[in-house]
């Protein structure tokens, strides 16, 4: 086992290209579900407040 | 008949693009350890290179798609400035970063695999320098892209930029054959008359093959996932997606 992951003398090498690979494809996935999450709250509460102070606007009428 | 000008307004694309990701995370997550197993597992040693050569796996799907993503970007930016659609600037928003990501992970790799089989992590020859160009044209088309406020003005400067950079990518792809260098050859060479020169055995041209398209569905995933918060970002004020989010909380 320890021999599979010295690489014949190139397991720095292999581990730290596809470590480093998977860590940025990993970053990225996460950034982006994270900033459609953040949106739609924000977008949620726009339309929220927008609701709200529609219908004050309604009881003032 | 089915209709492609349909989807090329944001609102219906939206919808669309939606489903899109899931097919093609699913699709991407499957090919990636599939190709993963077999770049490990099922690969032999190279004759020459000793295991050292399974860089390539990460590194060759990598290259390729830096130079991929940044001709369909700039394909999507040209598309905008031509028929002033703003679907596709958004497009080409949203694919710069990942083509940029996709860049220095062939970088990093590749000077991971230098290190061992040249005894240098980098050397300023045309495709390693090519290369590092490519991130930069990523970095500036993206600074440049939101440095300026108003979406129709950043879409035609960045998209500009996008279309004069084109031509440093048949530079990278022909690097290895115009001048002397130290990288090696192309694995898969269609120049060669007579057809396809493949310099490998077949069970590594398919781990290549289907690493490639494990990081080409990656990239369609991420991109239209990217898209759709972008759509929804500019779109916010209009109609359909004040729809949208009330369909959603209700």
């Amino acid at each position: 086992m320890s021999e599979w992951f010295a690489m014949g003398g190139h397991g720095l090498y292999i581990w730290g290209s596809y470590g480093v690979a998977a860590l940025f494809m990993l970053v990225e996935v996460i950034l982006v579900m994270r900033r459609r999450r953040s949106l739609m709250q924000r977008l949620g509460r726009m339309i929220r407040m927008k609701a709200q102070t529609d219908s004050e606007v309604s009881d003032e009428v | 008949m089915f209709n492609l000008f349909k989807f090329s307004s944001p609102a219906s694309f939206y919808p669309l693009a939606g489903r899109l990701v899931t097919l093609f995370a699913i699709a991407s997550v499957i090919l990636l350890a599939i190709g993963l197993y077999m770049s490990f597992f099922v690969a032999p040693t190279d004759y020459k290179q000793g295991e050292g050569y399974r860089i390539m796996f990460i590194h060759v799907p990598a290259a390729w798609m830096s130079m991929l993503i940044y001709v369909v970007m700039a394909c999507w930016a040209a598309a905008g400035m031509i028929w002033n659609t703003r679907l596709s600037s958004m497009m080409a928003t949203s694919l710069a970063p990942t083509g940029a990501m996709f860049t220095f992970i062939a970088l990093w790799t590749g000077a991971l695999w230098g290190k061992p089989m040249w005894g240098a992590w980098w050397v300023w020859d045309a495709r390693l320098t090519s290369e590092l160009i490519l991130l930069f044209l990523y970095v500036g088309f993206m600074a440049l892209e939101s440095a300026i406020d108003d979406p129709r003005r950043a879409a035609r400067a960045s998209g500009l930029l996008a279309l004069v950079g084109v031509v440093n990518i048949p530079i990278i792809y022909y690097s290895v054959q115009w001048w002397n260098t130290l990288h090696q050859g192309s694995t898969i060479d269609f120049s060669k008359g007579g057809g396809v020169e493949i310099s490998m055995s077949e069970i590594m041209l398919w781990t290549l093959l289907i690493m490639t398209f494990a990081c080409w569905f990656y990239t369609i995933a991420v991109a239209l996932n990217r898209v759709r918060s972008i759509i929804l970002e500019r779109e916010a004020d209009s109609a359909w997606v004040k729809t949208l989010l009330k369909g959603a909380k209700s």
